[in-house]
């Protein structure tokens, strides 16, 4: 019985931790734009854009 | 065609926009533009290294001919504090936050240069695109950049803010649906453990399963599922009470009556150790009807549905007192001050023209493409745009109290369409849950001889299993399915309601101007004395100096390429152009202005500014003949029309003269169909009319002249060449290009209704099975538990394939 018991707890504790997650993503807001990031993500980085004042003008 | 083929190939494209270049004067290299705009994007692009925008899609900017200059003092009123602090949404000195709508996103190079926006000005922290709603995010360094010089950036580069007298009035939130989004996540979570820890139950041979586990499973079953219940359906409950507060019942009613039964029973069975409940059922009902939710709830977050004046009408205007020139909001005009518009800026009040040529562009308001001439003196209305050089007005009325804004003064724009349409879901609901309950009772009378416990068991069985969970889901997944199958084919809804209104109705009603005749296209025809090619030549370089669209129109109209040499021009307003080339001299314009003597036959019906227009040409004094401009009617709009005349009364209201009166009867057959001087006024109320008489309305529509129709009419259909671009309040937005498969549109969505009562009657058999079991009492939690899963998965399944397969049948 006890075994089942704290199977069980764990269980439930491992589930409700991916509600949470859920949650946070929800909040962070994550599920407000679902197209943007995945054009953003195949965009190259060039080298001169990480530093953003190397070339700045007036 | 050769010959066509081969001027196509010879046309040159904007390396910027990708519009056709009419000269080939204005490039950098080998990269031609198509007028200076382009070019001058192309360099602060090209200074500041940003040139991959043209690698990632070809020729990716926004044309800039039709924009209004972003220099001087047209973002003046960007430096008013009270005017930023409206605008920004965070702010601590050394960081400001702010959000603007850019409707010109539209791919990754937008993405991909708006986002490299710190490229441009030092005083840009970051800038991030949300691409659904078209807005731009920027944090920037308040020390270092004011709001108006990012609005001056991101005009200079072809992406001007659209920042309205609405959003300084009362900001427009965006509603965020993320509530839902933690409620399907809560039930989910709920459901699948309840699940999880019912099935020992199932799946035990009875009598094998331990007592103190049937006890532990059955206490964290009722702590799962208390949250589904109290937060998860609480929209169902709140729902349902609203409706019981104005005396209605919805289906809604019947839904929480089953749930809250479900859940005391469950309760009672669980604490007195009488049985395991039926959590699972309630919980997988509530998890199912969220999603329902979710599905249904697709909208177009770009789009906006409920425009009116105040979010076309610009922030500020330009006020000149004593010489000086100062921006102020639009909303502290008052009558008597003499205010500036300049090329292509919205004139915001009715007006007395006090200085410099008016060339009025009516589009927004009337759909009408050619511009208006004005003199000193005339009255001009709000919503006008002017074309050419700046002119200077007198303002004669205030803002709310114009000639166009009056009408968003009549209560028709209180009302929300919603409330009065009471959608079949709920009309079914509403005899379901008075049947529903006349079989509890009587289950209870019939038992209560026996004993009073088991007439309890099967009232509340009755109850429960009668819980119309496929009825509830029927509209959402039925409705919602036609909704995206209606914005594949560029018909944007502005909710599932609107599907189902439109199913409705039996009378459709038409604007004319911009709906269906197309906008920024005319038939060009030369009557007259046919041209040779060195005429053509001389007339197309002559209209080629002018800026007037009827010009451009010509212009376009003639084929070849070849220009001559102008020595001489000049371009009377209102009147016509005339030039000197190689020793011609050649007038274009009225038939006064074309002509010494006034009293030509041709002149009797000569207009310059009508749509049927007629413009004429002479060369060294002898007429030629003149160009007539005539209203192109949509492609389709024959076969719309004859395929609707049998279901539909068909009328159109058209708020230009009767010119085009013999060509509509051709398509609407009766004249008393066709109406034209129509005020926007007169097109409410004739909606209006059409209303009491019983019939149900869908107004068809495209400028501010139809708002009020489109409002009142129980479905309103604004016409948009660029989904993007302005348009009315209205319930649907459809893409103009899409026009004729208006008659396939409305077939389907009455398609859609036949799926929708079919559906019912699957989910009602399934409850006429649940019930004739309940009565007898014997329901086990298992028996629940597979047969409300089984009814909601048949009808998802039925209504979300036959609306599919019927789409594609009618080649939607």
């Amino acid at each position: 019985m006890s075994v089942i018991a704290i199977l069980i707890f764990f269980s439930v504790l491992v589930a409700a931790a991916f509600l949470a997650a859920f949650i946070w993503a929800v909040k962070s807001g994550q599920y407000e734009d679902r197209y943007t990031p995945s054009v953003r993500i195949l965009f190259d980085d060039d080298a001169e854009g990480i530093n953003k004042n190397t070339e700045k003008k007036d | 065609m050769q010959i066509s083929d081969i001027n196509l190939r010879e046309r040159t494209l904007c390396y910027h926009c990708g519009e056709l270049c009419t000269s080939e004067d204005i490039k950098i290299g080998e990269k031609k533009f198509c007028c200076t705009g382009c070019k001058t994007v192309y360099e602060i692009l090209h200074e500041n290294n940003l040139c991959k925008y043209y690698d990632l899609e070809e020729a990716p900017g926004i044309s800039q001919k039709k924009l209004a200059s972003a220099a001087g003092t047209r973002y003046s009123y960007l430096d008013d504090p009270k005017v930023i602090s409206q605008l920004i949404s965070f702010n601590d000195g050394k960081i400001t936050v702010v959000n603007f709508a850019i409707p010109a996103i539209h791919c990754s190079s937008c993405i991909w240069l708006l986002e490299k926006l710190y490229k441009l000005h030092e005083g840009i922290i970051q800038s991030e695109i949300n691409f659904v709603q078209k807005t731009l995010n920027i944090k920037y360094n308040p020390q270092k950049i004011t709001l108006r010089k990012i609005v001056e950036l991101l005009a200079s580069i072809g992406y001007e803010p659209q920042i309205s007298f609405d959003d300084i009035e009362n900001k427009v939130k965006y509603q965020s649906n993320k509530s839902l989004y933690y409620k399907i996540g809560v039930a989910a979570f709920c459901f699948g453990n309840i699940m999880l820890l019912s099935f020992p139950e199932y799946l035990a041979p009875i009598g094998t399963l331990e007592h103190s586990y049937k006890q532990l499973f059955g206490l964290l079953n009722l702590i799962l599922a208390a949250p589904v219940l109290f937060y998860s359906a609480s929209s169902y409950f709140k729902s349902a009470w609203s409706g019981l507060k104005q005396k209605s019942i919805n289906i809604d009613f019947p839904i929480v009556l089953g749930l809250a039964v479900l859940f005391i029973r469950s309760f009672y069975e669980i604490t007195t150790n009488s049985g395991a409940g039926f959590l699972d059922s309630m919980t997988g009902l509530i998890f199912f009807l969220l999603l329902g939710k979710l599905f249904q709830g697709k909208t177009y977050d770009a789009l906006n549905f409920e425009r009116n004046y105040k979010s076309y009408f610009p922030v500020s205007v330009t006020v000149k007192k004593d010489s000086e020139e100062n921006s102020i909001p639009v909303t502290n005009l008052v009558t008597g001050e003499r205010i500036i518009i300049r090329n292509n800026e919205l004139i915001p009040a009715d007006a007395i023209l006090f200085n410099g040529n008016g060339n009025i562009d009516y589009s927004f308001v009337t759909g009408e493409a050619l511009p208006v001439p004005k003199v000193q003196g005339e009255i001009i209305y709000a919503g006008g745009r002017q074309i050419g050089s700046a002119i200077e007005l007198e303002v004669i009325r205030t803002v709310s109290q114009s000639y166009l804004t009056k009408l968003w003064n009549k209560d028709t724009f209180t009302k929300s369409n919603e409330d009065k349409f009471n959608s079949i879901v709920n009309v079914v609901g509403k005899y379901f849950t008075i049947i529903i309950l006349f079989i509890a009772v009587l289950a209870f009378v019939y038992w209560y001889a026996e004993s009073v416990r088991t007439a309890i068991n099967a009232f509340t069985a009755v109850l429960i299993v009668a819980c119309p969970c496929g009825i509830a889901l029927t509209n959402p997944f039925a409705l919602g399915n036609a909704l995206r199958i209606l914005g594949r084919n560029k018909f944007y809804a502005k909710n599932a309601s609107v599907v189902e209104r439109i199913s409705k109705i039996d009378t459709i009603v038409f604007d004319k101007t911009g709906t269906i005749t197309q906008t920024g296209d005319a038939d060009i025809k030369f009557n007259g004395t046919v041209l040779n090619s060195n005429e053509q030549k001389l007339v197309k370089s002559l209209v080629r100096n002018s800026t007037h669209p009827l010009s451009s129109r010509i212009y376009e109209a003639i084929e070849g390429n070849e220009l001559a040499d102008i020595t001489y021009f000049n371009e009377l307003s209102g009147k016509g152009i005339e030039a000197e080339i190689e020793g011609n001299r050649i007038k274009l314009g009225s038939a006064g202005f074309v002509s010494d003597i006034p009293e030509t036959n041709l002149a009797n019906d000569v207009n310059f500014t009508k749509p049927d227009s007629r413009i004429f040409l002479s060369i060294n004094n002898t007429i030629k003949g003149f160009f007539s401009i005539n209203n192109i009617y949509r492609t389709g709009l024959e076969n719309i029309t004859s395929s609707l005349k049998n279901d539909f009364d068909m009328i159109v209201l058209s708020g230009d003269n009767d010119g085009e009166r013999e060509n509509l009867t051709k398509y609407f057959g009766l004249e008393g169909r066709v109406k034209f001087n129509q005020k926007p006024e007169d097109k409410l109320e004739f909606i209006e009319e059409l209303q009491v008489q019983g019939h149900k309305v869908m107004m068809i529509g495209d400028g501010l002249n139809d708002s009020g129709a489109l409002k009142q009419s129980d479905v309103g259909v604004a016409i948009s060449e660029d989904i993007t671009n302005f348009s009315p309040a209205c319930d649907a937005i459809f893409d103009a290009g899409n026009f004729s498969k208006l008659n396939t549109i409305i077939s389907f969505t009455k398609s859609t209704k036949m799926v929708i009562i079919l559906s019912f009657c699957i989910s009602i058999l399934y409850n006429l099975l649940g019930v004739s079991l309940a009565f007898s009492t014997e329901i086990s939690p298992l028996l629940a538990a597979i047969l409300m899963p089984a009814s909601s998965i048949t009808v998802v399944l039925f209504t979300v394939l036959s609306t599919n397969i019927i789409s594609r049948k009618k080649g939607l």
